[in-house]
């Protein structure tokens, strides 16, 4: 009775009732938010017409706490912003202090970094694309795709002994060898994904519930992603010819044929399609990176950078000091002066590490044993930047799908 | 003595007196440009010299050094793939910088949260306000002198 009475009076209400905006808050904490973050959505009837995006809730001073910390200690805040991909960051914020170190990786390590880079690159895709995925409906896509990411992780924790928050390089060097059977493993999960992969593309590429969500929504065009910065698989959708790996060649990626997939509508379509074509790519990387993976040291053969192998710290005066000269409060690795940039193509687009080496009081060399000042580009700040413009004159079902290929990560985004 | 590099020249035939300084440690190409001049500095490179992307803003404080701030711009090329990092130091007592917002976009954000952890104001941006931290925050806490075991209450949002 009370419904009726309720239904009655809404379409009894003056007309200026039914035209008037509303405000729709979504998030901070909703389940198709990937993470904590607020959308305030302006809304006319179905239609978002304006939009407002909050973001600063998992902000928690990853970059003034890198000032208070060694140069190896600050490589575990790394690991907490992509925590999906965790050793791009790891790999990118190295490679940045190699650079003011002047220093370069011996081959086999370059080769290993390479392979977990990839690694990481192909579980970021498939946890951005399966949760998506899972919003609209396919959750056997999710379901697979978790699956996979599982058996990549397995390879990564194999190796560093840690599933996300992996740690898994030093700065100079890598930890150490990769295990035994490690490589015969990572065969047998190519295949593995490969499959997935092709289950996926059945399930999802040309379903039609998947393929009117996603075409021609969220449409950025080139100029926009330009000025808005865009950079990895959401530029590329848009039509931006431009990877990190390519066009500014690190660790080994220049030795293999691979190519760069590119989109042309920039619409959330060309987004998933990007990203699946890119993991085909990455895996393509990680074949031919074990087909060449040299032998030797995955290290530099520094003591100033490197710790000394267990059997000489144990068993030699000079092992034990070079041990303690950089394990002890104090010592560390040094870096002199200077201020570098290092990109890397992180899963989301560029993640660049400045950083900064500058002495203290307390410096007496010139070299310091703290950085500075450590500054990340998230590549997912510019995209969640620039999700006013994607949402905007959408419908208010069309946030979901478009947000989710935005593929924003809390903990790069609020570092 | 290093040989100037394209950018350079061009800027100082159009801009005098705005480029203070440049080198290229590590292969990073820079330039110091004067603290006025940032907004047409990068209007030139945007438009004549195709540095289409803004990739980066940031700044860093050298305190106790006096002057403490520079104001980093990173600037892409995606034509011709080259890279290039403008600096401007802004005042030590009241810092402020003219803003890029009507360049890039993405500027928005950039200056916003420059200014929310560093204190730098940035003239004639849109809605400069905090982002990454609270409206009641106090303080900027990337300066070197705000301490980094302080603690604030964390205020909940007015609305």
């Amino acid at each position: 009775m009370e419904i009726k009475e309720h239904s009655t009076a809404i379409s009894e209400a003056s007309p200026e009732f039914h035209q008037r905006d509303m405000l729709l808050n979504v998030g901070p904490a909703h389940p198709a938010m990937h993470g904590i973050i607020r959308i305030i959505a302006k809304t006319s009837g179905e239609m978002v017409v304006d939009s407002e995006v909050e973001i600063g809730y998992l902000h928690r001073a990853f970059e003034k706490s890198c000032e208070d910390t060694t140069w190896n200690q600050a490589l575990v805040y790394t690991d907490r912003l992509n925590y999906v991909s965790a050793c791009i960051n790891n790999v990118g914020y190295c490679m940045a202090v190699e650079k003011l170190l002047e220093v370069t990786l011996p081959p086999r390590g370059q080769y290993i970094r390479t392979l977990l880079c990839e690694i990481s690159r192909i579980s970021d895709h498939l946890t951005c694309v399966g949760a998506s995925a899972m919003e609209l409906g396919a959750f056997t896509v999710f379901l697979y795709m978790i699956k996979g990411r599982e058996f990549l992780w397995e390879l990564i924790e194999e190796y560093c002994g840690a599933r996300v928050t992996t740690m898994a390089t030093r700065v100079g060097g890598m930890p150490h060898d990769l295990p035994e059977g490690w490589l015969d493993k990572l065969t047998w999960t190519i295949s593995e994904i490969r499959t997935i992969l092709s289950e996926c593309h059945t399930l999802l590429t040309k379903n039609r519930i998947f393929v009117e969500r996603m075409e021609d929504i969220g449409v950025v065009s080139k100029e926009n992603a330009v000025a808005w910065g865009f950079t990895g698989p959401c530029g590329r959708a848009s039509g931006i010819e431009y990877d990190v790996r390519k066009d500014f060649p690190y660790l080994v990626y220049h030795e293999f044929d691979w190519t760069v997939p590119v989109g042309k509508r920039g619409d959330n379509m060309d987004r998933y399609l990007v990203r699946m074509e890119e993991m085909e790519q990455s895996l393509r990387i990680l074949e031919q990176c074990r087909d060449k993976i040299p032998a030797g040291r995955v290290s530099v053969d520094d003591k100033r950078i490197t710790l000394p192998d267990k059997q000489d710290t144990y068993g030699n005066i000079e092992g034990l000091i070079n041990h303690f000269k950089l394990i002890m409060y104090g010592h560390g690795v040094r870096v002199p002066q200077g201020e570098v940039y290092f990109p890397v193509e992180g899963a989301n687009g560029e993640l660049g590490f400045y950083i900064v080496s500058h002495p203290d009081a307390h410096s007496t060399d010139g070299c310091n044993g703290m950085p500075w000042r450590v500054r990340c580009r998230p590549p997912c700040y510019n995209m969640v930047a620039g999700l006013r413009p994607m949402i905007n004159n959408y419908m208010i079902a069309d946030i979901v799908p478009t947000f989710g290929s935005v593929n924003m990560i809390g903990g790069e985004l609020d570092r | 003595m290093l040989d100037k590099f394209p950018e350079h020249i061009a800027i100082e035939k159009q801009l005098p007196d705005a480029v203070h300084d440049w080198h290229t440690d590590f292969g990073d190409r820079t330039l110091i440009i004067d603290k006025n001049a940032v907004a047409k500095v990068c209007k030139i490179l945007r438009d004549e010299h195709g540095f289409n992307m803004l990739v980066d803003l940031t700044c860093v404080d050298y305190h106790p050094r006096r002057p403490r701030f520079e104001v980093v711009y990173h600037l892409l090329n995606l034509d011709k793939k080259a890279r290039l990092r403008l600096k401007a130091i802004p005042d030590d007592k009241v810092p402020v910088l003219p803003t890029i917002t009507d360049l890039w976009p993405i500027a928005d954000w950039l200056e916003r949260e420059v200014w929310d952890l560093f204190g730098i104001k940035f003239e004639g941006h849109p809605n400069l306000k905090r982002i990454l931290l609270y409206e009641e925050f106090k303080g900027h806490p990337l300066r070197k002198d705000y301490p980094k075991t302080k603690r604030q209450p964390l205020v909940g949002p007015q609305n």
